[in-house]
């Protein structure tokens, strides 16, 4: 409650605006992150906080919100760990004040509201959100970590786009009119290979004695750019080759106004050092709010060719995949795969697995295995489903071994829905959502921390430059699964053909009962009816 | 021949015994299994609504000081006298006025405040003798010789629910008391006319209801200026900075809204819940180039223009996601030193003195003109807003927006600046009552398409709670123009908000979609392959047992014959 009451009595002032951008080699990763900070009375008066959100926290109590729209799915063995996961689809976890009675519903309308400021469909509710015990911590300020509060959910058919962008971009205090957004031309940066959009808003400290709290609006782009494929097999790129754009200005709001090149490979000019993920790379440093950056043009675009044409990456040492097994339309069986690449060292790993109730699990066929041997997880948290109401949350604590393969297993039976509750194209399957993997690698670089000072927001993507392991959070691919799908002409034919049933029933019975039976004379034969006829025509009488 | 006979009884019988069934049994059972739950309205009441005959009553006491009676009209003065003013809107909704006038003599510690120097004294003290209830008002009548008035002044509006009145010459030449009533009375009329509510507002209010004729222009844009009734309101003041380059601007806006807007709202509290917040908006530009005037040496925006002013801007604002509240917008735009200074000019070309406009049922903006602060370096400077001179217009805007009309000044009327919290108590009576009436008026026509619509589709289904929510409205409509016969004004405006909203909510109900039910034609699509097949026999046999009992009895007819 101290938090909670310190955090409504702050005063309005602007802290800062900062935005990085980090530019990694291979692919050309692009990363941006604008980040507000606000004190705000009770949060009504706005300076750089967006309005639109600062009414969604207050009126739904929310502590933190981290929402994520992404397009494609981010592949770790080629690209590296992620910089920002991030499933594919949307993602949404929010934890609410401990002051909120009514989470459920506190969560169904907040999400609706969402929905409207970004432009998606987030239906939301408690029938495909769950509460993970240990897998999503908040990341602010205050102690309340009682899971009833935290609500999680994702939708992995989600289509991100151009709606979904501009009201993203509306959000930063100069729009793509100024600074590193004016680069967000729509048109080029969902011509890419990855794209994840992400708002993050949480308390944060506003000084080191933590009097007084305020609140932190991380917004981050994550764009992966495949130029090796556009630009024919040429190592090179611009900044004008990938956003049609160049920088002209600095947003004159931010406090501070970054790009970042990793040059780890072709490391001519050293400007800063910074282990990134467990891996030492080298960036070259563009300050946008400096006059020289921009030189006589007053335009910066940035035009790297590398001179080796392959690149060294650190293999990542946490990677998790995951696969429907099993054939027919009755049952199937959910794969997990997670590999330890490092070579000595063994660490856990938390797993966290949402399945829709339509997908009934077995929770005694649970196997975890690596290298050949059954492998007991630590902690098992497991919530059954119940149909139509909540999914399955099944989340464990598991110990990897060193350069291992570690596969969870856990059977299923497919069932049959309601037709009513057949979404649109249900030939297409079901998407069951990621499953979430997070744990603190270890690294294998020797830590230094010299040139890491001067960029503390750059490195608060990074929380890991002291610790001797690194955090990071992984995402599965999401499932398609088929279930049995009716024809859904279905319940026409079931009335038409029951109806007929009944009427040749009813038909026949009404006949027996209704007709008058009366001993008749025998027919004549055929031969003596045409006989007959043709008496009838000569004029004589029939025999 | 005999067994022939009992053959075709029998088969008469099993006839007659299967429609038996399907008559009694089938189309019971059918009916029940396919009807749509509806849930009973009160019909009769609504149908009463759709008749509305409003009665508002208001409590006058007029109060005579010593001077303006002789001893002997003293003595009977202890009157009441009951005025009702009748019209008729259209075939549907009549309007009844009803003043109940009491007329009585000054008391001793009255009189010791009528004595007071000046009129805003008396004001105050004849408030704090005695403090009356909302909607009701006191005239005090003073003799001519009163030095409470300037010279040309006959009536003094106060800041609360009192109004000083001089009688004239004419009250001298009156000898009965009825014929000092009788002269006091239209001048009674013509305080009541700016205190209380006026027929214009009233009929205003009907809006919902009553197609109005078209009146003057200037009425119809002063009806149509004010947010409809709403049980809140979100108000949003943005500062608009077109390039953050050029100037760092601050606004205290906080402060301002703790000393300007508040002490109105929390007076207006009683209509509706105010919430305030401010945003600062970068980039933002007006939808208009501005054109440089070199007779007025300034950027000008003309009036045509202002209408463009507006969309581009509002993309920015962000609508209100978290309520459904009404939003009024304020903007102060301050615009960049290459398009400064920037005025805005009326329909005679003329500059605008506050350099500001409003949109109706939208909000007002505001342009800031900020001159001679700026560097030749090109660095940018910091601007302190001047927040008394902004929320002064920003506040008069918000007068005009929420209906608090400035009534037409009248010849020898000198009305009370209201004090510090901007609105004097009679002003908020004159919304109030305009309120309670617009509310019961929105409500009654809500309720009854609500019921029109139901009426329409038959085969919707009215859940209970939408019953429920229908009853509550019309219990606090009944109970509502019971209030304001009554004249208890609060009671009036708090039931006209609850009815208002049960309305809304049973009318905005999930549960009365129409595209959610099957059309008849589809349903019985479905029924065909059952009832083709069952009904053709069964006619066509009753039809021949009907012809056979035909036939029998004309052979019956004919042997008897």
């Amino acid at each position: 409650l101290g938090a909670t009451f310190l955090l409504f009595l702050l005063l309005l002032l602007l802290l800062l605006i900062q935005k990085h951008m980090i530019v990694q080699p291979l692919l050309s990763g692009f990363f941006q992150c604008g980040r507000h900070v606000e004190r705000a009375h009770k949060l009504s008066h706005y300076r750089l906080f967006p309005k639109s959100l600062g009414q969604v926290i207050s009126k739904f109590s929310v502590r933190e919100l981290h929402i994520s729209l992404t397009q494609g799915y981010w592949r770790t063995m080629q690209w590296g760990q992620p910089y920002q996961p991030s499933p594919p689809g949307a993602e949404l976890w929010v934890w609410f004040q401990d002051s909120v009675t009514d989470v459920d519903g506190t969560w169904s309308e907040l999400t609706n509201v969402l929905s409207g400021i970004f432009c998606a469909s987030l239906n939301f509710d408690s029938i495909n959100s769950i509460q993970p015990s240990a897998s999503f911590k908040p990341l602010g300020i205050g102690n309340v970590t009682d899971h009833r509060f935290l609500r999680y959910a994702t939708l992995p058919r989600e289509t991100v786009c151009t709606e979904n962008l501009t009201p993203w971009k509306k959000l930063l205090p100069c729009g793509s009119k100024a600074g590193l957004a004016v680069l967000l031309k729509s048109e080029k940066l969902f011509h890419s290979s990855f794209h994840s959009q992400a708002v993050h808003i949480r308390p944060v400290c506003q000084d080191a004695q933590c009097a007084t709290t305020s609140w932190e609006l991380r917004q981050t782009l994550n764009v992966v750019f495949d130029l090796y494929v556009s630009g024919q097999g040429k190592r090179e790129w611009s900044l004008f080759k990938m956003f049609s754009r160049t920088l002209t200005e600095a947003c004159p709001l931010a406090s501070s106004s970054k790009i970042y090149v990793d040059v780890s490979d072709n490391s001519e000019v050293l400007t800063a050092q910074a282990v990134v993920l467990g891996d030492r790379r080298t960036f070259s440093v563009y300050d946008l709010t400096q006059k020289s950056t921009f030189g006589t043009t007053s335009s910066l675009n940035l035009l790297i060719r590398w001179k080796s044409s392959d690149a060294h990456m650190l293999r990542p040492l946490l990677h998790a995949e995951r696969y429907v097994a099993g054939y027919r339309l009755q049952s199937g069986e959910i794969h997990t795969l997670m590999y330890n690449n490092h070579p000595y060292r063994s660490f856990p790993v938390l797993l966290l697995d949402l399945v829709p109730w339509y997908l009934r699990l077995y929770i005694h066929t649970l196997s975890v295995t690596s290298k050949g041997k059954t492998n007991r997880p630590s902690y098992i948290h497991y919530e059954p489903s119940k149909d139509r109401v909540k999914p399955h949350t099944l989340e464990m604590l598991v110990q990897l071994p060193p350069n291992s393969v570690t596969e969870v297993t856990v059977h299923f039976d497919r069932i049959l829905l309601k037709w009513t509750e057949y979404p649109p194209d249900p030939n297409h399957g079901f998407y069951v959502g990621s499953s979430v993997v997070s744990s603190l690698v270890p690294s294998i670089v020797a830590m230094d921390t010299n040139a890491t000072h001067e960029c503390p927001l750059f490195n608060s993507f990074f929380p890991s430059k002291e610790e001797t392991s690194y955090f990071v959070r992984l995402y599965t691919e999401p499932l398609l699964v088929n279930l049995p799908t009716p024809d859904f002409s279905m319940p026409y034919n079931v009335i038409c053909l029951t109806c007929t049933v009944v009427a040749v029933g009813y038909g026949s019975l009404f006949n027996l009962l209704t007709r008058n039976f009366q001993i008749g004379e025998p027919r004549p034969g055929v031969a003596k009816r045409i006989a007959n006829v043709i008496r009838k025509m000569r004029g004589v009488p029939p025999l | 021949m005999a067994t022939a006979e009992v053959e075709r009884r029998r088969a008469r019988l099993a006839t007659m015994s299967i429609a038996a069934v399907v008559i009694l049994v089938g189309i019971p059972l059918w009916w029940r299994t396919t009807t749509t739950y509806r849930a009973w309205l009160p019909v009769t009441q609504i149908q009463e609504l759709a008749k509305l005959q409003l009665l508002l009553s208001a409590d006058v006491e007029v109060v005579f000081a010593r001077g303006t009676l002789t001893p002997e009209q003293q003595k009977k003065i202890t009157v009441t006298h009951t005025q009702d003013e009748d019209h008729d809107i259209n075939g549907e909704t009549s309007l009844t006025y009803r003043y109940e006038t009491r007329y009585r003599t000054a008391t001793i510690m009255e009189e010791d405040a009528l004595s007071q120097p000046s009129a805003v004294a008396t004001d105050l003290s004849l408030h704090t003798l005695s403090e009356s209830p909302c909607g009701s008002l006191v005239v005090y009548v003073i003799p001519e010789s009163s030095s409470l008035l300037p010279q040309d002044v006959d009536v003094y509006v106060g800041q609360r629910r009192t109004a000083l009145l001089r009688v004239a010459a004419e009250t001298k030449a009156a000898k009965t008391l009825d014929q000092v009533l009788a002269a006091v009375e239209p001048r009674v009329k013509e305080v009541l006319q700016v205190m209380s509510f006026s027929h214009h507002d009233i009929t205003a209010a009907l809006g919902d209801r009553v197609r109005l004729s078209p009146g003057s222009p200037q009425r119809k844009a002063d009806s149509m200026r004010s947010f409809k009734s709403s049980p809140g309101y979100e108000i949003t003041f943005s500062l608009l900075n077109p390039d953050p380059k050029w100037h760092r601007l601050h606004w205290d806006i906080e402060g301002a809204v703790r000393t300007y807007v508040q002490p109105l709202l929390s007076k207006l509290s009683p209509v509706a819940n105010f919430s305030v917040d401010s945003q600062m908006l970068h980039y933002t530009m007006l939808g208009v180039n501005a054109q440089f005037d070199a007779s007025h040496d300034a950027y000008t925006l003309s009036v045509e223009s202002l209408a463009h002013v507006i969309n581009p801007v509002e993309a920015r604002l962000g609508s209100n996601a978290a309520s459904s509240n009404a939003l009024l917008n304020f903007l102060l735009y301050v615009p960049d030193p290459q398009h400064s200074p920037l005025r805005i000019l009326d329909h005679q070309k003329r500059q605008v003195a506050s350099n500001a406009f409003h949109s109706p049922r939208w909000g007002g903006i505001m342009v800031y003109n900020v001159n001679g602060f700026y560097e030749a370096n090109g660095e940018a400077v910091d601007v302190n807003i001047n927040m008394a001179e902004v929320m002064g217009v920003f506040l008069a805007q918000l007068r005009l927006l929420l209906g608090v009309h400035p009534s037409a000044p009248r010849a020898g009327f000198l009305v009370a600046p209201p004090g510090s919290s901007g609105l004097s108590d009679w002003e908020l009576d004159r919304l109030m009552w305009s309120r309670s009436v617009e509310n019961v008026a929105t409500a009654t026509t809500t309720i009854t398409s609500l019921a029109q619509l139901l009426d329409q589709i038959d085969n919707i289904v009215i859940n209970d709670n939408i019953a429920q929510q229908v009853s509550s409205a019309i219990a606090s409509l009944q109970l509502a123009t019971a209030e304001l016969e009554s004249g208890n004004l609060a009671f009036a405006l708090q039931y006209s908000k609850e009815a208002i909203l049960a309305s809304e909510r049973a009318f905005f109900d999930p549960s009365l979609l129409h595209l959610l039910y099957f059309p008849n034609d589809q349903k019985f699509a479905i029924y065909i392959p059952l009832f083709v097949p069952i009904c053709v026999p069964l006619v066509l046999a009753l039809l021949q047992i009907m012809s056979e009992v035909h036939q029998r009895r004309r052979d019956k007819q004919a042997k008897k014959d």
